[in-house]
């Protein structure tokens, strides 16, 4: 059984993000590359998948972009992937969630899988469908926001308990299947020492346009369906109005200040 | 001719779902602004129950297509079925609600049409049949401005961004032939397990009222909810609340958790951390009641109190009831 977890690099939680000159770019100045949180449960969940199955279960990171991802390659290899795919080439450069969908769909594609899990959305562009876009593209079903993952005996199906507005639903899925994974799966292991040291010297396979049956017209800009026209800061919210006094003084103006002023109660 | 709006219509249990009255008005602004008729678009099973009520909208057409097959939700079965009410409807623009099903659905449909997608947008906008959006990225540090280059461009949307409709007129329901096969519906939702109970969730309330671990304890949340109670608000938490067991996981407001767009946040307790402030960051109104003068929170809210949440979260509560009468 082969699973392919997908694994984006993404500014780290805390990095200020700043609009580049152009308008239309972000500075990379500062800003600290990580693996999207969400992309770790997906790691750990093939992890545990693989311990709990025992036998014939080899777990693939994959993850498309410049050379700065190899680094969360590395990151998974250290918790405990078997091999590293980097998906790469000059053309996919300004693809949006759908063009870069259309890739790294023909990249799992090219290594085969049983199971693809993926983080329920990237932290940078917050688009949250580039997974499940993969999935039509690759005509398997789909499982979203997962906190719970179980897989029939025979290795054929899986459940997957999936969260929704005051409830959970519990999905039947026929494998292959595309899995995004939410916090409350797993707990994410850290990388070992050992780890670490091993996935350092493991070679990464590199994939790029040639090695895809797409034409440089279905990838990057102009595979695109969406133009980014520019970038915008947030808007200043004006500044705090503190409510003096003691608490029951409190309590009153602020009760008449959101029926009067906010009008929200 | 212009090309038609689409709403898709969320439905469940048979009714319709307040954001999908939202999306009517997104819908007729856009109408107004670029021209086209507004449709429904409803799928699957409760699809003729709940046309009822949506027929009365002001809209078009609706448009319904169910198959035996449809009976539970599957993306893939939904998809399938949505994009032939696309083609019937010759949609340009098709709105999503920003929920668990429409962003769900949103993404595979756009997929399999060929169509731009936009999530979780703020502010769109239509001219010459382009659509044009804004969307907060980089966990809301950043909004940007975006536009379609396809033909057909879809689009999911927060709530409480816009007025729901309300309309006493009677639409034409258009049935559309759907040819869907055991191989469209490979996931499939076989149980549904309710886990909140009585209020909306968060990602749905108009207002919220949320705590971190200054609470202290799980049973110190009745407070929260004795002053939710008063305005009809869903209870929310901190991640620092949730680790600490106060509340669920399903409750957990910011990275990691829900992002939450209401009329009205009340943070009680909660120091602001850039974790927490993605979450909440684009409600309308935002309060902050918390011991510390300086905590962050305070640079995000529009009224702060600086006090003891014990002695003045049972006071707003008193005030709230007086004003509810």
């Amino acid at each position: 059984m082969k699973i392919v977890v997908l694994v984006k690099s993404v500014p780290d939680t805390e990095s200020k993000i700043k609009i580049a000159a152009d308008g239309v770019s972000i500075d990379p100045a500062g800003i600290k590359f990580v693996m999207n949180p969400y992309d770790e449960y997906a790691v750990e969940e093939g992890l545990r998948i693989r311990e709990r199955l025992k036998s014939d279960v080899t777990v693939v990171a994959v993850s498309m972009g410049p050379d700065r991802v190899v680094e969360v390659l590395r990151t998974a290899l250290a918790m405990g992937a078997d091999d590293a795919v980097h998906v790469n080439d000059p053309a996919f450069e300004g693809g949006d969630a759908h063009a870069s969908a259309r890739v790294l769909a023909e990249a799992v594609r090219l290594v085969g899988a049983d199971l693809v899990l993926g983080g329920k959305q990237g932290i940078d562009d917050d688009a949250a469908f580039t997974c499940a876009a993969i999935a039509e593209y690759l005509d398997i079903p789909q499982a979203q926001i997962v906190t719970e993952l179980v897989l029939s005996d025979d290795r054929s199906r899986a459940t997957a308990r999936r969260r929704v507005e005051g409830a959970d639903e519990m999905v039947e899925l026929v494998l292959p299947a595309m899995i995004t994974c939410d916090k409350g799966l797993n707990e994410p292991r850290y990388a070992s020492l050992p780890g670490i040291m091993k996935a350092k010297k493991k070679e990464i396979r590199k994939v790029g346009l040639a090695d895809l049956p797409l034409k440089p017209e279905q990838v990057g800009a102009k595979g695109s369906a969406t133009r980014l026209v520019k970038y915008h800061g947030l808007p200043e919210r004006p500044p705090v109005k503190m409510i003096p006094g003691d608490a029951a003084a409190q309590a009153k103006e602020l009760a008449r200040l959101l029926r009067e002023e906010a009008k929200v109660i | 001719m212009a090309k038609t709006i689409l709403v898709f219509g969320e439905v469940r249990n048979g009714a319709l779902k307040p954001i999908t009255r939202e999306l009517v008005t997104a819908a007729a602004q856009l109408a107004q602004a670029g021209g086209g008729a507004v449709a429904l678009g409803l799928v699957g099973d409760g699809a003729e129950q709940a046309a009822g009520d949506a027929k009365a909208l002001p809209v078009a057409k609706v448009y319904t297509a169910t198959h035996a097959l449809l009976s539970s939700y599957s993306s893939q079965g939904y998809a399938v079925a949505l994009a032939a009410i696309v083609q019937a409807a010759d949609a340009g623009v098709v709105l999503f609600g920003a929920t668990a099903m429409g962003r769900d659905l949103a993404a595979r449909a756009s997929a399999r049409c060929g169509a731009a997608l936009f999530s979780d947008c703020t502010e769109l906008g239509l001219s010459n049949g382009t659509l044009r959006v804004k969307r907060p990225v980089y966990s809301g540090k950043v909004v940007a401005e975006v536009e379609s280059v396809a033909p057909v461009q879809m689009a999911t949307i927060r709530p409480n961004i816009f007025a729901p409709a309300t309309g006493s007129g009677s639409a034409d329901v258009v049935a559309v032939p759907v040819q869907i096969e055991e191989k469209h519906v490979r996931g499939r939702v076989k149980e549904v397990v309710q886990t909140a109970t009585g209020t909306r969730d968060i990602t749905e309330a108009e207002i919220i009222v949320a705590g971190g671990r200054s609470l202290k304890s799980a049973e110190n949340f009745a407070l929260l909810e004795d002053l939710a109670k008063t305005v009809g608000a869903s209870v929310g938490a901190s991640r620092a609340a949730v680790d600490a067991g106060y509340r669920p996981h399903s409750a957990q407001v910011g990275q990691t958790g829900k992002v939450v767009n209401p009329k009205l946040y009340i943070a009680v307790g909660i120091s602001g951390a850039i974790q927490h402030l993605v979450g909440m960051r684009t409600s309308k109104v935002i309060v902050a009641i918390n011991k510390d003068e300086n905590a962050p929170i305070f640079q995000k809210a529009d009224y702060g109190i600086v006090g003891d949440l014990f002695e003045i979260v049972p006071k707003i509560t008193e005030e709230f009831k007086k004003l509810r009468g």
